[in-house]
């Protein structure tokens, strides 16, 4: 690990003045530490911003969620007002990482985490995402868990976030604070597609403070979960994941929410399975159907053709498993 | 707190990093209800402060990424990984290790349910395991076998105790 500077601010705006200094903000840290243990990250200055005003959960007015930057996994996951507004929130963290690590790890901080591709974690691999121009080891090495949407020539790396997926899935928007005050970033905008850049990760500008992820207030009943598939039942990283949340008045879909992890170089949102969706009466065949949508634009890699099928089988289930069979 | 030292900027090269001092801080924090002082290298983990500094040896150094749960400890009551957390952030924080559970000679009851539950071999994801299941009891993710073990999936056992470990952790949650 390389030697770094230490700030621990009281206020946002101790941390901005220190952010725009150059400072790497850090709050749970269970990513940061690991990648600066294996000089992926190298940050000169760490500002801990444990102690800002970030980590309540509240009811907006018009019935949504405004979720902190500094709320932990495991605070979020187990909050009644998440738990029962929006389970498929509940559940992704749930599914996520481990016991110890959702104790430590907070909102923010998750959906800033970086991928897992093990050549960005290995210094002595080629990696675009870490040495812009390097090349991509994966793109022609062992690349069974990688993305199969959004790649480009330049990186296929997953977002490894879950509960990212389920932001996606409910059209989230991020509240950021920086030198110029605050502004809101809606969740399809804040992390980026790799495309020729993949060392540009997100919408944050120098200095910037996420404050909190806000969910949109969406029409009740709402029927909302996520599944996730991998190679071991806990404590993994996802295959594929989906996160789905449903609408349903009269007998007829109103609303239809549906995105999908693990195969993705950012959350997926799939528009078209939604359009599929809403207006028909919930049957298999309209699961099965509008499933088969989900990898639609997919490119495989030589070693992950398989999550092709599996990811319309994930998606499958879950809309069976949230909507129901009639 | 602001730490004093010299500013090591990604620029610069490894060797000429190592050839500075590397920033220090200075951290109070209450080890098993002891209150110590230390002066760090900002780079130290709480488990290697725990380790190399004060000689508590219990906490295990597996995988050193948060992987393995070797290293749980509390902090603040709260279950983490102490591999992947800075000393430099612990000012004031109250940290528990497997040196301070037991009450004297009377050791911990979940201590006392791996032994009579036989939930090790070598034993070396044992301090861990009953850190973690320690949180995981008072957390109250005891309702079933499969809680239990969904909950202590951050411990790896690599000789293959988790049976056992369920019941340990199932027998100390039952008798509270």
């Amino acid at each position: 690990m390389h030697p770094f500077d230490y700030t621990r601010v009281s206020d946002t705006r101790e941390a901005l003045n220190a952010g725009r200094r150059g400072g790497r903000y850090i709050a749970g840290g269970t990513t940061l530490v690991d990648l600066m243990r294996e000089t992926v990250e190298r940050p000169g200055a760490l500002v801990d911003i444990s102690d800002l005003p970030l980590r309540e959960v509240t009811v907006t007015e018009r019935g949504g969620l405004h979720i902190g930057a500094l709320v932990r996994m495991a605070e979020a996951a187990a909050h009644p007002k998440v738990r029962t507004l929006y389970p498929v929130i509940s559940e992704a963290l749930e599914l996520s990482a481990s016991a110890q690590l959702r104790n430590m790890a907070t909102i923010g901080g998750n959906i800033m985490q970086r991928t897992r591709c093990t050549y960005f974690r290995d210094v002595t691999a080629d990696c675009n995402k870490r040495e812009p121009g390097a090349g991509c080891a994966a793109l022609h090495g062992y690349n069974r868990t990688h993305a199969i949407l959004g790649t480009s020539d330049h990186c296929v790396a997953t977002h490894p976030s879950d509960v990212a997926v389920a932001f996606a899935a409910l059209e989230a928007t991020v509240h950021v604070l920086g030198p110029d005050g605050e502004r809101t970033v809606p969740f399809a905008d804040f992390l980026l597609l790799p495309g020729h850049t993949p060392h540009r990760e997100h919408a944050l500008r120098n200095g910037e403070l996420i404050t909190a992820v806000e969910i949109p207030a969406l029409p009740r009943p709402l029927r909302s979960g996520y599944l996730k598939v991998r190679d071991r039942q806990s404590y993994e990283f996802a295959l594929t994941s989906a996160a789905v949340a449903l609408h349903v008045r009269g007998g007829v879909i109103r609303e239809a929410k549906v995105a999908v992890g693990g195969v993705g170089t950012v959350p997926w949102k799939l528009p078209a399975v939604e359009r599929h969706l809403v207006g028909e009466r919930p049957s298999d065949a309209l699961w099965e159907a509008a499933a088969s949508r989900a990898a639609d634009g997919a490119r495989p890699l030589a070693h992950n053709r398989f999550k092709l099928e599996l990811l319309q089988r994930t998606v499958e289930r879950q809309l069976r498993i949230v909507g129901g069979t009639k | 707190m602001i730490a004093g030292g010299v500013t090591a900027g990604s620029a610069l090269g490894d060797a000429q990093a190592a050839a500075e001092p590397a920033p220090t801080s200075r951290v109070a924090l209450t080890v098993n209800g002891t209150r110590r002082t230390v002066t760090v290298d900002n780079r130290t983990s709480l488990l290697d402060l725990l380790r190399e500094h004060f000689g508590l040896t219990g906490s295990k150094k597996g995988c050193n990424a948060g992987a393995c749960g070797a290293c749980t400890v509390l902090v603040d009551g709260q279950r983490v990984n102490s591999c992947l957390t800075l000393t430099v952030r612990l000012e004031g924080a109250e940290v528990t290790t497997i040196e301070g559970l037991a009450d004297g000679d009377e050791l911990h009851p979940l201590q006392q349910a791996f032994i009579e539950q036989d939930a090790f071999q070598c034993g070396y994801c044992t301090p861990g395991q009953i850190m973690s299941g320690v949180g995981c009891i008072k957390e109250g993710h005891t309702g079933s076998p499969e809680e239990i073990r969904e909950s202590m999936s951050g411990n790896i056992c690599r000789c293959g105790c988790y049976v056992k470990i369920v019941r340990a952790v199932e027998q100390t949650a039952g008798r509270k």
